[in-house]
């Protein structure tokens, strides 16, 4: 019982230290795409995580969670656009505004069970969508830039790229650090019993709506977050964001790593992102052999046709994800 | 008030297309308990295979003809190979798995016929049109896409309500493992069920394509009002995607056409262009979501389920 040596405690440790020596790599090399990919990869394993505490331990299968990436965007898009760039406003009013509608959307889909929450959840996320497309005055389709990231009355400065992307590791292990208190508490423990069966949590007396209900305006305001630091990272904000495909990302981050597993998001979202940079290059490699160099980059073009049957394959056979293949590794 | 009827009768060929694709979906569901997230890929396939087959063959009954087999082909195909092991899964996994279809299917079509769209000419026979009122003319490929999805919706009708085989799907649904038990080969009907529910979808494509441009991802919007229909009207009940599915039809239609009149009386005109269709979609939505609040089954609940 060595818990120390256990692979995914060296995997997740070591990604950890990865995660946290980027910079100085990059700083050594000089590499700003390695910033750029790993500060997208870092924020959106946060919007993962939190997709995991309700998807994962409460057994709630959001179709539309993207949506709370985009009212967080917004938020901060419209007020820089408004003239209001100071984050004391900006992020507050992103982590409010995402809360409140997960409020409203977990209000009336909570009642609904299996399927039938799934759609609506999706439902309500192509509602937003549009709500996004018909924002007339913030660029409708095309999007919004924002020309200024978030300003923090000079106690930091978002504009460094190093200290923005530590900004964003510290809030992506912060998330991990609320998850794990919270699958531990009482409270997580309702959820995760609500999980497995409903009716017998509400026999033994526990309100289970109001827990669930709880559990997933936590999870909106997470993500909320998350999409200010998107909005802050990218400087533009689009609906595209929002699109239900985005939300199947997110889901797909979350089972690929291993559903109701702390590090699970995270792994999965550095492995799909990983992925989609290295799979082109990777074809290309492989294939070059066989054919001429410029038919081998046409070829590597079609990545996503590795990925999309990998999806089916880890659904198939690693139902654990990645997380679980890397424990089942320990037991032998 | 001709003008509402035309919008009234763009709004019924649109409700019949989605029924077309909803019909599919909803058999599926009904009867293999699948969420199939990669049904609009089959649509796709079958406006590609349609534009190539006219193109090949130069005429547009024999080309849709064999568009339909080939993709009835590659439904059946894709159950045999991937759907099949879906089946009792959680719908977790269905969604995850088709998700990645969506991803092969695009991939691969980008592939075959390149990223460029292609576009199907609607046949001269068809291009001219009918006087359905005096002072109404309609176009008569619109007028067909009405007939035929009616037709296809009694064939769905009979076919399910008064045949073997429909009884058979019936029996399916209600209880897999007795079906199996009384000596019916339940794989090969579900097959045959995957099968006709690709077809169906990719009648709704081909039918589309001359009136959209064929292009990659062009199911994936489509596909979302598909499950949209199949909730409200019930996950299974054919009747109900078939009342659902006008429904939303006529709404999506009818607010997109009358939409910017009304909002140009409080918006600038630019706004109104912009703010009326994202409205009209959020119309559809907005009625699904209240239809769940309000009978969490849908309108027409199928029992058992």
């Amino acid at each position: 019982m060595n818990g120390l040596f256990a692979p995914r405690d060296l995997v997740v440790a070591g990604l950890l230290t990865f995660l946290a020596l980027v910079p100085v790599y990059v700083a050594l090399t000089g590499n700003a795409f390695l910033m750029t990919l790993f500060t997208r990869i870092v924020i959106l394993a946060m919007a993962a995580t939190s997709l995991n505490l309700i998807l994962g331990y409460g057994g709630m299968v959001s179709f539309g969670h993207a949506v709370y990436l985009g009212v967080g965007g917004y938020a901060v898009g419209i007020l820089a656009y408004e003239g209001a760039t100071s984050g004391f406003l900006q992020w507050p009013v992103a982590i409010g505004a995402s809360a409140l509608l997960a409020l409203i959307v977990g209000a009336l889909s909570l009642r609904t069970r299996g399927v039938y929450f799934i759609m609506i959840t999706l439902a309500f996320a192509q509602l937003v969508y549009y709500f996004g497309v018909g924002l007339d005055r913030y660029g409708a389709d095309d999007g919004l830039t924002v020309y200024r990231r978030s300003q923090f009355a000079g106690l930091i400065n978002l504009s460094n790229r190093t200290v923005f992307y530590y900004l964003c590791l510290a809030l992506l292990v912060g998330t991990i650090y609320l998850v794990w208190r919270l699958v531990n508490s009482r409270f997580g423990l309702v959820i995760q019993g609500a999980r497995s069966n409903d009716r017998r949590m509400q026999a033994i007396g526990f309100p289970t709506f109001r827990y669930r209900l709880t559990c997933f305006v936590i999870a909106g305001a997470i993500c909320g977050l998350a999409g200010a630091l998107l909005a802050n990272h990218t400087g533009f904000i689009s609906p595209a964001t929002m699109h239900w495909t985005r939300s199947g990302d997110l889901i797909v981050m979350v089972v690929l790593g291993g559903m109701a597993s702390l590090f699970g998001p995270l792994i999965g979202a550095v492995t799909l992102l990983v992925l989609e940079e290295l799979l082109p290059p990777l074809i290309r490699m492989l294939a070059s052999p066989f054919m001429e160099q410029s038919m081998a980059a046409r070829v590597a073009e079609y990545w996503q046709i590795i990925l999309g049957p990998l999806f089916l394959l880890v659904v198939l056979y690693a139902r654990g994800g990645i997380n679980g293949m890397l424990e089942s590794v320990r037991r032998g | 008030m001709l003008l509402f009827l035309e919008q009234c009768l763009n709004g019924l060929q649109f409700g019949l297309l989605l029924f077309l694709l909803a019909a599919g979906l909803t058999l599926v569901f009904g009867i293999m308990d699948l969420v199939n997230l990669a049904h609009g890929s089959l649509y796709m396939i079958g406006a590609y295979f349609a534009a190539t087959f006219v193109a090949l063959t130069d005429s547009f009954v024999i080309g849709a003809v064999l568009a339909l087999i080939a993709t009835l082909v590659v439904g059946m195909a894709v159950e045999v190979v991937a759907m099949r092991r879906l089946y009792g899964r959680d719908h977790l996994d269905h969604v995850l798995g088709t998700f990645g279809l969506i991803l092969f299917f695009n991939e691969l079509v980008r592939i075959v016929w390149g990223p460029a769209g292609l576009t199907l000419r609607v046949p001269d026979w068809l291009n001219t049109s009918v006087r359905v009122l005096p002072g109404l003319d309609y176009p008569t490929y619109r007028i067909a896409i009405i007939v035929s999805a009616l037709l296809v919706a009694l064939f769905l009708y009979v076919l399910v309500m008064r045949t073997r085989i429909g009884m058979l799907i019936r029996a399916g649904a209600s209880n897999r493992e007795m079906v199996g038990a009384l000596g019916i080969n339940i794989n090969l009907l579900y097959t045959l069920v995957f099968g006709l529910g690709a077809a169906l979808a990719a009648l709704a494509g081909l039918m589309q394509a001359p009136i959209q441009t064929v292009q990659i991802g062009m199911g994936e919007n489509i596909l979302i009002l598909a499950f949209v229909v199949i909730i409200i009207g019930g996950i299974g009940s054919i009747r109900g995607a078939f009342v659902a599915a006008i429904m939303v039809g006529l709404i999506d239609t009818v607010c997109r056409a009358f939409l910017p009149d009304v909002l140009r009386l409080v918006l600038s005109s630019r706004g109104a262009s912009t703010v009326a269709p994202a409205m009209s979609s959020m119309l559809v939505y907005f009625l699904m979501a209240v239809v769940l609040v309000v009978r969490p089954a849908g309108l027409f609940p199928v029992a058992n389920k």
